[in-house]
């Protein structure tokens, strides 16, 4: 059973979202995404400032297994992203909602949640998944 | 076996040691100014003949290979490779001709290399063929670099989107990007086809082409191939055959007769030449008509004059419009000439027997582990040369994943199939038994991988530590990957 906090919004594509107190955006990727993929060796991500679109991809996961891209959830700015990440991937799979966020999002419209995925749906997914 | 911790070669070098009957002949005469002579001995062991033979023979002992163990790879046709092919290779006139000697002293070789590219264009319906391409990755960039020439050379510029499958080859997007390419891709259906909504919503004006793999790597043939073909080239796009399959449709169906503008055809897997280990390999390509113009070169020409018929090399001024060259000469010209004894030996009957029997073999060993309780991924699809056996349950259950079971069959002597991929399936095994494999070969397998099962459901067995008898055991990949470090330090250093 994959761990999976309930304030946080989720999309198809196994990353998770985080709206903070000052409007941005955290992003990363679940535990189901980094159980599935293993150990990671390589992330890359994009640049501070990068403009993104949403369901662009936004940055590459790379476990010995395989490759993976990472969608940017919503269209904005990229504010900050997890440098520590580049020397220490695995952070992604100790802790996938904490120390192993990826990016940072200054979202540039409202959010709007019926796109995203609620946690119930989310497990929902995971369900249909392991079916 | 023998251990790991054999010393290198350069380990074993004591100074002054050598192998005289090895020695090569120089010319006293020979002249090298000074300014162009090295300060320095070059660092190469130092060691007797017995030395040298022993330390590469226990290394190849240290190896699986097709000459001692069942090598179920999957996409990879890792078939017997006949002595013959090697041997007729290996004739001096073969093995001594020099690349930059004049055309007429290479009649023999370059007639050889005629006829390969004639039965290669007939196996396959295509209208062209260039050996030039030095691997299957390399056949890839070539094809992709021609569908962009082809666009270009019509002004077209804005086609720059390729389509590949979720279930291709992770070469396929790898190539259309460095082709400058944008790669879109296809979602796969539930019973491994294209999904042809996603197909059609992703086609248009900037479809440059889509790559494809019929079969598929999921070990199925694409059951919407004409559909797909009739969509994409309304859209403008042209078609491109990735040929990694091409043993399981040998002699039976044709890529040109499927309508693909261009395909590349791995002939150190279908025509049995050895490989492995990165290369080398063939990667040859066949185009259409309308590709004929962009063939990478160079190309063998055939001239008839006076009732006899000339070989040359088609460059540059016979091909102004080629995507250019890929390497010094023409492919690897010994494995070239190893496929070209294949195919002359196996004949076009042939050719359907290896299709069919490479099919049977597939059958029968999905039909047998299944039987035996394994889970396939695509139970209602019959296999073409290769299937799917899915672990989710048993890495669920009782923790028996893909790789323990890979590692495990290494201790009973035979070689993992593919894991992990595709990537679609979870907890896979991709398996190729292949034509050359007698039955008794497969029952044997199967009788392993139920053994190792068997065990790990009703005994508990792990295989968490699995391979225990091979040189090395299980190795820490993830590691390797984090801190790669692959030159060797000599102590002078």
């Amino acid at each position: 059973m994959s761990e999976m906090p309930g304030d946080l919004l989720y999309t198809k594509e196994h990353e998770w979202l985080r709206r903070e107190d000052d409007g941005s955006v955290t992003v990363g990727i679940t535990d189901h995404a980094q159980t599935a993929l293993g150990d990671l060796v390589y992330v890359e991500l994009p640049e501070q400032g990068m403009d993104l679109d949403a369901e662009g991809e936004m940055a590459v996961v790379e476990s010995v297994k395989a490759a993976s891209d990472v969608y940017a959830p919503i269209s904005g700015t990229v504010e900050a992203v997890n440098e520590t990440l580049a020397d220490d991937p695995e952070r992604i799979n100790s802790d996938p909602y904490g120390d192993g966020w990826i990016v940072r999002i200054r979202p540039a419209d409202a959010i709007d949640e019926s796109e995203l995925m609620s946690p119930d749906d989310y497990q929902a997914l995971l369900d249909e998944l392991d079916a | 076996m023998t251990k790991i911790t054999d010393k290198l070669i350069f380990e074993k070098s004591r100074s002054g040691r050598r192998a005289f009957a090895q020695a090569p002949q120089f010319d006293s005469d020979i002249n090298i100014p000074q300014q162009f002579r090295r300060p320095d001995r070059p660092n190469l062991p130092e060691a007797s003949e017995l030395q040298v033979v022993r330390h590469y023979t226990r290394l190849s002992q240290k190896n699986f290979s097709i000459d001692t163990q069942f090598y179920p790879l999957g996409s990879c046709t890792m078939k017997y490779n006949p002595r013959a092919c090697n041997a007729l290779a290996l004739l001096p006139g073969f093995a001594g001709r020099h690349p930059l000697g004049p055309e007429s002293h290479g009649q023999g070789f370059m007639k050889c290399m005629f006829e390969l590219q004639e039965m290669l264009k007939d196996v396959t319906g295509m209208k062209g063929v260039s050996l030039t391409p030095m691997a299957g990755a390399q056949g890839e960039l070539a094809g992709v670099a021609m569908i962009r020439a082809y666009h270009e050379a019509r002004g077209d510029d804005e086609r720059v989107e390729i389509l590949v499958p979720d279930a291709a080859h992770g070469t396929n997007p790898a190539t259309a990007t460095m082709c400058g390419c944008i790669v879109k891709e296809i979602p796969t259906d539930s019973e491994g086809d294209i999904n042809i909504d996603a197909l059609k919503a992703a086609l248009g004006p900037k479809t440059a082409g889509i790559m494809l793999t019929n079969p598929s790597t999921l070990g199925v043939f694409e059951r919407h191939i004409t559909l797909v073909d009739e969509l994409v080239r309304d859209a403008g796009g042209l078609l491109y055959y990735d040929g990694a399959n091409l043993n399981a449709i040998l002699g039976k169906v044709r890529p040109g007769d499927m309508g693909f503008d261009v395909i590349h055809m791995n002939l150190h897997k279908t025509f049995s030449t050895p490989h492995g280990g990165g290369g080398p390999g063939s990667g040859a390509v066949g185009v259409n008509d309308r590709l004929l113009p962009f063939m990478p070169i160079p190309v063998i020409g055939a001239d008839v004059t006076g009732g006899e018929t000339v070989y040359r090399w088609f460059a540059e001024k016979d091909l102004p419009q080629s995507i250019g060259r890929l390497s010094g000469f023409m492919g690897n010209s010994g494995v070239l000439l190893r496929a070209y004894v294949y195919m002359r030996m196996i004949g076009r009957n042939g050719m359907r027997r290896i299709a069919e029997f490479a099919t049977l073999n597939a059958n029968y060993l999905m039909v047998k582990l299944e039987e035996s309780g394994f889970e396939l991924a695509f139970p209602n699809r019959r296999a073409s040369h290769e299937f799917i056996v899915t672990l989710k349950k048993e890495a669920k259950s009782y923790d028996l994943t893909a790789m323990d079971l890979a590692k495990a069959l290494l201790d009973r002597n035979y070689h993992a199939p593919t894991t992990y991929f595709p990537l679609l399936v979870p907890e896979c095994l991709l398996i190729e038994p292949t034509e050359t494999e007698s039955k008794e070969t497969l029952d044997g397998f199967v009788d392993a991988m139920v053994h190792i099962a068997n065990a790990a459901r009703d005994k508990g067995e792990t295989y968490k530590e699995a391979p225990y008898t091979m040189p090395v055991r299980r190795l820490d990949d993830v590691k390797a990957a984090r801190q790669l470090d692959i030159r060797y330090q000599r102590d002078s250093e």
